[in-house]
């Protein structure tokens, strides 16, 4: 003890006591609880923020590309109907969950994109097709567009609206599968390279919260289809 | 260490103070902007989609 201080009085002195080593300890300590904390504030503060963002600029995306003429479609080329990645895809309600208040769906599931919102996947079906139209999107962070979409039941809306037309599906079932589970999204599910006869909608998010474990899946058919002059879906009046 | 840190500062009270508050804002900028996005690719909550992998 005595050798410490004596050490200590060759130094200029420190404002606290104690062994320095077990103070730079202590600091780096508090600092790291610190980071872990700020951490947690960015997942679930700073995400959120990220998304709403880019949700503001999808939605100014779809409202401008709604208000151009329709381009020209290829027929020969099907892909060229869905927008480029990243783009807005369409408008999707979930009554039950947010009432009337859309998401807007971005072409793509890639991490990028499902960053912007709900994603669809592309070459699934579009909106009314023949087939099954795969959206995927985060159950927690990055805005959570499907926290909570354990808590769709049988029958409930699920209502999408694209430049033309509002399409009403009901929802048929739930399901929780694993992560390699693509058999979910083919154009008949589970039955690869099969041709379509109904029009699906599939969407899909993880499972448990906070979790990769598994996908909690949602399956819905289309119910009606109602051009954008007849005014809004009955659908979305559903709570 | 803060300690250390804060007697290598130069300047008066003041601009002690300016310095640290500048370095610490531009510590927190990086994590928010670099280092929590790439730690979070090393999570699963990005994981919502069905594939192969």
């Amino acid at each position: 003890m005595t050798t410490t201080s004596r050490t200590r009085a060759a130094v200029p002195p420190s404002p606290r006591r104690g062994p320095a080593g077990l103070q730079v300890l202590g600091e780096v300590l508090l600092t790291l609880g610190v980071l872990l904390l700020l951490f947690c504030v960015y997942e679930v503060y700073g995400t959120n923020l990220v998304t709403a963002r880019e949700q503001r600029e999808l939605a100014q995306d779809l409202t401008e590309t709604w208000a151009a003429p329709a381009a020209p479609t290829a027929p020969d080329r099907p892909q060229a109907r869905e927008p480029p990645l990243g783009r807005a895809f369409a408008r999707l309600y979930l009554p039950r969950l947010d009432g009337s208040d859309p998401l807007v769906v971005v072409q793509g599931v890639s991490v990028p994109d499902l960053k912007k919102g709900p994603g669809h996947l592309p070459g699934s079906a579009l909106p009314g097709e023949l087939g099954n139209l795969v959206v995927s999107g985060h159950r927690t962070t990055y805005g959570a567009p499907f926290s909570d979409l354990d808590r769709l039941r049988d029958g409930d809306a699920i209502v999408v609206e694209t430049r033309d037309s509002w399409f009403t599906y009901r929802v048929t079932g739930t399901q929780i599968v694993l992560p390699s589970a693509i058999e979910v999204t083919y154009p008949v599910p589970g039955r690869q390279g099969a041709a379509p006869t109904s029009r699906l909608v599939t969407l899909t998010t993880c499972n448990p919260k906070f979790s990769a474990r598994e996908r909690l899946i949602v399956r819905g058919q289309l119910e009606a289809r109602r051009p954008t002059s007849d005014g809004r879906p009955p659908a979305l009046a559903e709570a | 260490m803060y300690g250390w840190l804060w007697r290598q500062l130069p300047g008066p009270l003041p601009v002690r103070t300016l310095i640290a508050v500048l370095a610490l804002a531009a510590v927190l900028l990086l994590l928010f902007t670099v280092v929590f996005p790439y730690v979070e690719t090393l999570l699963p909550f990005n994981d919502v989609t069905v594939d192969e992998g």
